[in-house]
């Protein structure tokens, strides 16, 4: 199956939901609406020709440039990304879905962006998503548990971000 | 006949409801292989929920991969499974590779398999022999540990470091081999490849050893696939996949040429199963057994590689090639790469905006997939075989919290 006809199969049955594809890199991925990750994530583990069961990653990426000076250079606004690496068991290829999300829900500081969970479709995501909610900072709507991973329960903070500061003081111990 | 059973003391009665407690194994449990924390609700003997705490080593290696550059970062995968440092050097090192599109040499490639092998025998050895400490046998941990010595001593020699090599980098590896460590390898080969049968006598045959593995923790093929397992747990459910062979082209080059079967059961047989011991009849595939059997059988698979990649080391002429400069920059855009370690499938994901210093550095740990579902394995499960189930998903915490 080439590529241009696997998304056209995709984009039949979700419509509306890709926004862009970019093949032509060292890893060709496609762009969807962060609103719509899981029903494009469920029509490729269950429906899609190729069938992408196994969900071997999710990373968040922070852009932003907390330096003024370097921030008036930069091309990009500042914006989170969504960054699924996907697996397919029995074709033995990968797919990379990125979505973007804003850095705050509503650009009000402290207020996480959400995104749909992909718990439902794969129970594996659980862990990821928690991971990507503790150190990054992003809310995963429908998750069952979602709560700190690696970092204790009461840190505050999502240290992935590129704006995180440590705290000064944690509980008694010096922090920076 | 029914009431010789009734009447039998060993049975453990799973339909007596008692009180629900909550046990907390860890953090310091001796054979939950480092810092890991289980909280088990049991009723009586039988574990309801395992819930895994996770964190305690968490030493933020991804943030620090945001502020040095690519071959400073190389340390830090060290200390991710330092247990197979080799391994995570190698897929760092491939995925800046990919990212720069990069080739190394070809005497590079030879020893990079030759090196990569060889810490996979070695942690295969801890994962084995720790296995068995976790079911409460001491003596194959120390001859395990006995072979895996003389193995770092080879890595010593190689790079000068026991534990945390840094000798694969980025664009090579950081010095050839000194003169004479072939022979040595070698020598290490013959006298390693005997004393697997008596690894096998210990514990693959040994019938306590079974009774506490066969069908324990029995993970079905979709179990493991949708979880994302990988590695010798994902290859125990009878699923055929290991990223050597069908990994991406960059990882797969590196073994072109290379005979090796991947160790997975097809048409109930395992590859050259006529040299091992015979599966236990208990046994079901995807348990405890399963998963332990396909390591052992990837150490001889890998004593194999190590050999054809000797020969092909030793007739390739001309220079090792050096290194990428320290601070080489890489061109903007973002590589994942997946690489088969000796725990599975550990990937690393760089996001790249021009600089020597990547904007993102991913890490996604194999060990921290094969543990979440951990949980789905020990439900219904006895105390006892909790510590079996989670010891044979040969997990490190150090790749987990990194």
């Amino acid at each position: 199956m080439r590529g241009p006809e696997f998304l056209e199969q995709l984009e039949k049955a979700v419509p509306g939901a890709v926004t862009g594809r970019t093949l032509d890199v060292v890893d060709p991925w496609i762009e969807v609406q962060a609103d719509r990750i899981a029903d494009v994530c469920h029509w490729l583990a269950t429906a899609s020709p190729v069938r992408f069961d196994s969900l071997q990653c999710i990373t968040a990426v922070d852009w932003c440039e907390p330096d003024p000076k370097k921030a008036a250079k930069v091309s990009w606004q500042p914006h989170l990304e969504m960054v699924y690496h996907l697996w397919s068991t029995p074709a033995r290829v990968s797919l990379v879905v990125k979505a973007t999300l804003p850095r705050w829900k509503a650009d009000v500081p402290g207020q996480l962006p959400e995104i749909p969970s992909v718990c439902g479709v794969w129970r594996g995501a659980n862990w990821h998503e928690r991971e990507v909610y503790d150190l990054s900072g992003v809310w995963f709507t429908g998750h069952p548990d979602l709560r700190r991973i690696l970092c204790p329960e009461d840190w505050e903070g999502h240290p992935l971000r590129k704006d995180y500061e440590m705290p000064l003081e944690y509980h008694g111990i010096r922090g920076r | 006949m029914a009431s010789l059973v009734d009447d039998d003391p060993r049975i453990i009665e799973f339909d007596v409801r008692t009180d629900e407690m909550l046990v907390n194994m860890g953090p310091q449990h001796p054979s939950t292989h480092g810092v890991l924390r289980l909280v088990l609700r049991t009723d009586g003997e039988v574990v309801s929920e395992v819930e895994p705490h996770i964190g305690y080593l968490h030493r933020s290696a991804e943030k620090i991969g945001e502020n040095i550059t690519h071959r400073q970062f190389i340390p830090y995968t060290d200390r991710m499974d330092y247990l197979a440092a080799m391994n995570m050097n190698l897929g760092w090192a491939l995925t800046v590779e990919k990212l720069m599109k990069y080739q190394v040499s070809e005497k590079a490639r030879h020893l990079r398999v030759l090196i990569a092998e060889l810490n996979r025998i070695a942690s295969h050895l801890v994962g084995m022999g720790a296995y068995g400490l976790d079911l409460g046998t001491f003596s194959p941990f120390l001859y395990a540990f006995r072979e895996r010595e003389k193995i770092l001593d080879l890595f010593e020699e190689a790079c000068g470091a026991r534990l945390t090599y840094s000798y694969i980098t980025v664009g090579g590896l950081t010095a050839d081999l000194p003169p004479g460590w072939l022979q040595k390898c070698e020598a290490f080969l013959d006298q390693f490849e005997p004393i697997i049968k008596e690894y096998h006598a210990l514990l693959t045959t040994n019938a306590i050893f079974v009774k506490r593995t066969a069908n324990i923790g029995v993970m079905s093929r979709d179990l493991a696939i949708e979880y994302g397992c990988s590695g010798p747990v994902l290859r125990g459910s009878g699923v055929d996949q290991d990223m050597r062979r069908d990994g991406e082209a960059i990882y797969t080059a590196m073994y072109e040429g290379y005979a090796f079967e991947v160790a997975v059961m097809k048409d109930g047989h395992y590859p050259r199963d006529h040299e091992y011991p015979a599966v236990p009849a208990d046994a079901v595939l995807g348990d405890c057994w399963h998963r332990f059997f396909v390591r052992m059988l990837e150490v001889v698979q890998s004593m194999d590689l190590v050999r054809q990649a000797i020969d092909r080391y030793a007739s390739c002429q001309g220079p090792l090639g050096d290194p990428v400069k320290l601070a080489e920059k890489m061109p903007t855009g973002d590589a994942y790469l997946e690489t088969e370690c000796p725990k599975g499938q550990m990937g690393f994901y760089i996001v790249s905006d021009g600089t020597a210093t990547p904007w993102r550095a991913r890490a996604r740990s194999s060990s921290f997939s094969n543990l979440a579902v951990a949980h789905e394995l020990c439900r219904g499960c006895l105390i006892a075989d909790v510590p079996a189930i989670v010891g044979s998903l040969d997990i490190v915490m150090g790749e987990i919290d990194r």
